[in-house]
């Protein structure tokens, strides 16, 4: 922190020295964060409580205002060149642009998934679009740090905010539980990341990027016992950030137990900030060190690959299954950082390749949340994927759209997904990663198997009976007619022994087959029809355009990528 | 007498591996959340001893930020462990079910 050296400098010979702020390269995070400060003190000051609506627009307004300050910094960054400000602990260069860019997104995104959530779930008050604002300034903040400890707190910053998200939703248990595991492991993450500082600090004597990396290529360490176990210990932070086997313990039970927008808000934006944060550090400082970290890398990637797709694939729980889904997508991030290791043009194509990863994967991410929201129903808790049986003819607009998001997810071509997988493997195959480029083809067709088979499973028929699914199933549909009340029920089924998961199976069966008395939800007509509020479809709808728009002419996002290279590329 | 800045690194380096064993086999969610702090106040003694090893403020620096967030983290953490157990009687971690995994 030379920050704090300059002053304490200064202040021996009387004056204080303040380091020069180009407030353009902090303008996106300045309207962030101040406009949710603003937002929660108008909202305690009036005198009545906010509107919903009111809150979402001012989220959006905020949103697309820090969108704006991006793509500022974008023409900026494009006429005047890439430089570091704040005493060189911020930098504002292309891939810091396209973070910011994809946060800001995430989070308009989010806000308008969140409206129908919080109108659904009788959650009032502003502090869910909040916390969320704070949340994003903390990943924008990661993704232009030029100095360790701008990352911890950028990471921090998003993180804590995160843990209250997550357990938001007080009157589900599983909300509160999730939220725990999460603060418990992201704490643990967060101590190791600390102690990772503290030794590549105690090693090179800077925690800022730029200085390490000159330290790195001026000095030859000897024993350098300390900066790799520093370095080790970075890697499992960031690691348990953006959910990379095998420090991804956490993420079904989080994923599945969060509020589901901010599921997606979560999947998006942590990882993208992760491993911004992650490709910047390890590319930019440790550059030197790439013979060190790059077989960790490579050894991460292919664990994560293989379990993500896997894991998935036993899933009964759509929410479970997107979040390994996310795992193995973190696996395809991790491939491009392998390439990113090389030397010139190749490790530059890396990264790009990585961040163009990113970008389709948030609004992909964010998409297939936003549905999953929708279709959790009140209480959001019909996440069984045999829910999702003959979605295709109760809700076409909706299955087709889910459709979509998955094929795209699993890298079917015109759409983002499969030029984000064909980019990274690309860029491993550069890089002389072959074996590495053929784990990721096996791993995204197993993958493509489990996608494919929750859209097959909305486009059957709903009385398709093949399998003892299907029996079990007619079964429980048989007895949910006979009987009203699940405290009915039970008795039917305690011999069981597993009373829990039949009657939530049981619960699930009467949203999908029973008729409308059966139903708690008076707003619901048709019974297993969900109501489709407006703003989570036209969040779903620009999500749908992104994915398939820049899937069909990709030139232009991919040029964006290009443009998004590092400052420092040794 | 002096003692050199190994001595404190080797110090630090014995919390952090306290505090890391404690929170992987300790079920106590407050007993956890003591061995989190307990790591992170090694790294900043790590920072300590390297600021003076080093001649260099700026890791003395680095620990008023790390404080703040430990403080930061300890309010959000607390809160969510109140209102999770509310609902139960003790705060073992295992007595969480609801989620599988």
């Amino acid at each position: 922190m030379r920050v704090a050296l300059l002053i304490a400098s200064a202040s021996l010979h009387g004056g204080i020295a303040m380091p020069h702020i180009a407030y353009l390269a902090i303008l996106p995070e300045i309207v962030m964060l101040g406009g949710a400060i603003l937002l929660l003190a108008v909202a305690s000051l009036v005198r009545s409580a906010l509107n919903v609506t009111v809150i979402t627009v001012s989220t959006l307004v905020i949103s697309l205002a820090s969108l704006a300050a991006a793509l500022w910094q974008f023409f900026d960054v494009q006429s005047h060149g890439a430089y570091t400000t704040l005493d060189h602990a911020v930098v504002l260069d292309g891939f810091s642009v396209l973070v910011t860019v994809l946060v800001a997104s995430a989070m308009a995104l989010t806000a308008l998934v969140g409206d129908g959530y919080q109108r659904r779930e009788g959650l009032a008050g502003p502090e869910f679009n909040v916390l969320a604002m704070v949340s994003a300034t903390g990943a924008m903040l990661m993704g232009e740090a030029n100095d360790l400890v701008i990352v911890f707190l950028g990471l921090e910053i998003l993180s804590i905010a995160l843990y209250v998200l997550a357990a938001f939703n007080r009157r589900r248990a599983e909300s509160g539980e999730a939220a725990l595991k999460y603060f418990l492991l992201g704490g643990f993450s967060s101590a190791i990341f600390v102690y990772g500082i503290a030794l590549t600090y105690g090693a090179t004597g800077t925690t800022n990027l730029t200085q390490i990396a000159d330290f790195l290529a001026k000095n030859v360490v000897v024993s350098d016992g300390l900066l790799l176990a520093g370095l080790t210990l970075l890697l499992v932070g960031f690691a348990f950030k953006v959910a990379a086997v095998p420090f991804h313990m956490w993420t079904p039970d989080v994923y599945q137990g969060s509020p589901t927008p901010i599921t997606g808000f979560m999947s998006a934006v942590a990882k993208a900030a992760g491993f911004a944060a992650l490709i910047r550090v390890f590319v930019s400082s440790f550059g030197v060190l790439r013979v060190d970290w790059q077989p960790i890398i490579y050894a991460l990637a292919v664990v994560t690959l293989l379990v993500g797709a896997v894991l998935a694939l036993i899933q009964t729980d759509i929410k479970r299954m997107l979040a390994y889904s996310s795992i193995n997508h973190a696996g395809f991030v991790l491939l491009g950082l392998e390439a990113a290791g090389a030397l010139g043009k190749v490790g530059a194509r890396g990264v790009s390749s990585a961040l163009y990863y990113l970008f389709a994967y948030t609004f992909m991410a964010i998409g297939s949340f936003a549905i999953v929201s929708v279709l959790g129903g009140r209480g959001d808790a019909a996440h069984e994927i045999s829910n999702y049986k003959g979605l295709g003819k109760r809700q076409p607009f909706l299955a087709l759209a889910f459709a979509v998001l998955l094929l795209s997810q699993a890298g079917a071509p015109f759409t983002t997904g499969f030029w984000a997988k064909l980019q990274v493997v690309a860029a491993a195959v550069d890089a002389n990663s072959v074996p590495l480029a053929v784990i990721a083809m096996v791993s995204a067709a197993v993958a493509a198997f489990f996608y494919l088979r929750v859209v097959l499973l909305m486009y059957s028929p709903k009385k398709f009976v093949s399998d003892q699914e299907g029996d079990r199933l007619e079964n429980l549909d048989a007895s949910g007619d006979a009987v009203a009340s699940t405290s009915a029920r039970e008795p039917l089924w305690s011999g069981s022994g597993r009373q829990t998961a039949l009657v939530n199976e049981l619960n699930a069966t009467l949203l999908l087959e029973s008729s409308p008395e059966t139903i708690e939800v008076p707003d619901e007509r048709e019974g297993d029809v969900v109501n489709v509020p407006v703003l989570a479809v036209v969040a779903i709808g620009i999500c749908i355009a992104v994915t398939v728009g820049f899937g069909v002419f990709p030139a232009p996002l991919a040029d964006f990528a290009h443009k998004a290279s590092l400052l420092f590329m040794p | 007498m002096s003692l050199s800045g190994g001595w404190y690194l080797t110090l630090a380096a014995v919390l952090f591996g306290i505090g890391a064993v404690g929170v992987l086999v300790r079920r106590n969610v407050l007993v956890m959340f003591m061995c989190i702090e307990l790591m992170l106040n090694a790294a900043n003694l790590t920072f300590v001893t390297f600021s003076r090893m080093l001649g260099d403020i700026g890791g003395q620096v680095v620990v008023f930020f790390v404080l703040v967030v430990a403080a930061a983290e300890v309010v959000v953490g607390l809160g969510i462990v109140v209102a999770i157990f509310r609902r139960s009687t003790s705060t073992v971690a295992d007595d969480l079910h609801v989620l599988k995994g």
